[in-house]
């Protein structure tokens, strides 16, 4: 591999394929943590580090997996970086395990850290495999962060990141006392969420990119599939 | 895409336009707005005058900036505007009704790609995004006191007394005429029921959707204790008349077959009993006519008109 393309899986997952905004996946996360910016932070932290590292330990054993049992076998592997940052942030910052809750343990099957083994870490080398962990996990914690900054200042009027840092925190004048409340509910979410999307694809399309594809060249099934999606794509 | 093409002569070209209905429907809303004058006094009509104005601008700015041709002049801004100042208490600040105008045109009518294409009623959803942004401004009620030659005194709706056991209910008449609390334009009964005739004469809108939901509301609230007093009482409180005669009968968001519009008003109707008598609050109107919103294409699709001259099918071996 040479060092442009592993800088480009490395930039891809930022913008151009934006995990949540341009491919759609882990939306269930996406729209339950987003209430607030730090836990959106800790969310975003958390799943990059699973991401990187699961695909690093598949990427390794591509070669041993068998085809056919590949879905269990990464679960496993996924399932396994999961308990260990469960655990680290049990212990090292609890205020996080107890905002993000169940959510944290779901990264288990959150998609875009299956959607990522299956699609690139099981054919591709170690080294572009955490290099595309990393790109798509910082671009998931960027989603999280724009829409929990949208969502905190309008929904609640501040910006409270104390948790972290000891008192970093910015109160909006007006919004603090006027609140727009159904920000933080989730209809505010989904509205939140379907505006940041549309303007990412208005910007990558401005910039002469393609629409994300959502038939079959970007289909992570495609390699295995009996290609029925494009058949139903001829008729319409 | 399926391909158009236009069939061969004769057409019937109908003189109804956009503009014509929007301006029937405006026309049939000002004696419930001439009424809101009356009983909550000039700062309704500054609330109908916030809304309407700031639902244009934000209807010109949005085509403008979408580079979409200019659709302010069909009037449809005005309506929704208007719709959404009639749906909200007196005393609420301005800055409010005019976030509501927003969310109403922005959000839920040029996102979905503006006249036509919105899915729900934008004055409808607004005002559903105000009550759970604002519940406190949303819900503070004003109380037209004539006897007393004083402004107003805030105070529980009908439907809010009826809900919890509190307070003195209006007499009927207070209930027809509009001397009671609730939000600028649903108040007053008469001017309403005028409104909606003049649509009716002028055939803007079909009678079957109000009809069936304020009937279905009071079917259902009769069968609760067999009380005609009960029943009228729910019949005339709260936004029944407003959303039944103005807001259900939305063309885009309701179905367009004659049992579909039945099902759609016995739905409203079901569902608004179901909050009022079941529900922790005390009004379900726009609740009701968002999630049957939802449901028009289903309904529209359930209803299907036979073709005419269309013969069943027959299986083979049978018959």
């Amino acid at each position: 591999m040479a060092e442009k393309s592993l800088a480009k899986e490395f930039s891809k997952g930022i913008i151009k394929e934006n995990p949540v905004l341009r491919l759609v996946l882990g939306t269930c996360p996406t729209l339950a943590v987003t209430t607030s910016l730090s836990s959106a932070i800790g969310m975003g932290i958390a799943a990059t580090l699973v991401l990187a590292c699961s695909n690093v330990v598949i990427s390794m054993l591509r070669k041993v997996i068998p085809q056919k049992v590949r879905i269990p076998a990464y679960i496993v592997v996924i399932a396994s970086f999961v308990t260990i940052i469960q655990m680290l942030v049990k212990a090292f910052v609890p205020f996080l395990d107890a905002q993000l809750g169940v959510y944290l343990p779901l990264i288990v099957v959150n998609c875009i850290i299956l959607g990522r083994a299956e699609a690139f870490a099981g054919k591709n080398p170690v080294l572009a495999s955490l290099f595309d962990g990393l790109g798509m996990g910082i671009g998931f914690t960027a989603a999280l962060m724009c829409m929990g900054i949208i969502r905190e200042v309008l929904g609640a009027g501040v910006i409270d990141l104390t948790s972290y840092v000891e008192g970093l925190k910015f109160e909006i004048p007006f919004l603090k006392e006027n609140p727009l409340l159904i920000f933080i509910l989730p209809p505010g979410g989904f509205f939140v969420f379907g505006i940041l999307m549309a303007v990412v694809n208005a910007f990558a399309q401005k910039k002469g990119k393609p629409k994300a594809e959502l038939a079959c060249t970007g289909c992570p099934m495609k390699d295995n599939c009996n290609k029925v999606c494009a058949e139903k794509e001829s008729e319409i | 895409m399926a391909k158009r093409t236009i069939s061969s002569s004769p057409h019937i070209l109908g003189k109804d336009t956009t503009t014509k209905i929007m301006l029937d429907v405006i026309i049939a809303l000002i004696p419930a707005i001439i009424a809101s004058v009356i009983f909550f006094g000039f700062r309704a009509l500054l609330v109908v005058l916030t809304c309407s104005i700031s639902s244009v601008l934000c209807e010109f700015i949005c085509r403008k900036v979408m580079k979409r041709n200019n659709t302010i002049g069909d009037l449809s801004a005005v309506v929704t505007g208007v719709l959404l100042a009639l749906n909200l208490p007196v005393n609420i600040p301005l800055w409010m009704a005019v976030f509501g105008s927003i969310v109403a045109i922005v959000v839920v009518k040029q996102f979905f790609g503006g006249l036509g294409q919105n899915f729900v009623n934008p004055a409808i959803t607004a005002r559903i995004i105000l009550m759970l942004c604002f519940a406190g401004a949303m819900t503070s009620w004003v109380t037209p006191n004539y006897k007393e030659h004083i402004d107003g005194l805030t105070g529980a709706t009908p439907l809010g007394i009826l809900s919890t056991g509190v307070g003195e209910m209006p007499t009927f008449l207070e209930m027809l005429l509009g001397v009671r609390a609730g939000s600028i334009g649903e108040t007053s009964v008469i001017a309403l029921l005028l409104g909606g005739i003049y649509l009716i004469i002028k055939k803007v809108i079909s009678p079957i959707i109000p009809v069936t939901f304020i009937g279905t509301v009071f079917v259902l609230t009769f069968l609760k204790g067999f009380d005609v007093n009960f029943a009228l009482y729910h019949i005339l409180s709260g936004g029944l008349f407003l959303g039944a005669i103005f807001m259900a009968t939305d063309y885009v968001t309701s179905p367009i077959t004659k049992w579909g519009k039945v099902i759609f008003g016995i739905g409203c109707g079901a569902i608004t009993v179901a909050i009022r008598l079941f529900g922790s609050l005390p009004e379900g109107v726009s609740y009701s006519i968002l999630l049957m919103n939802i449901l028009t294409p289903h309904i529209d699709n359930l209803t299907l008109p036979k073709y005419f001259g269309k013969v069943k099918e027959v299986k083979n071996g049978k018959n």
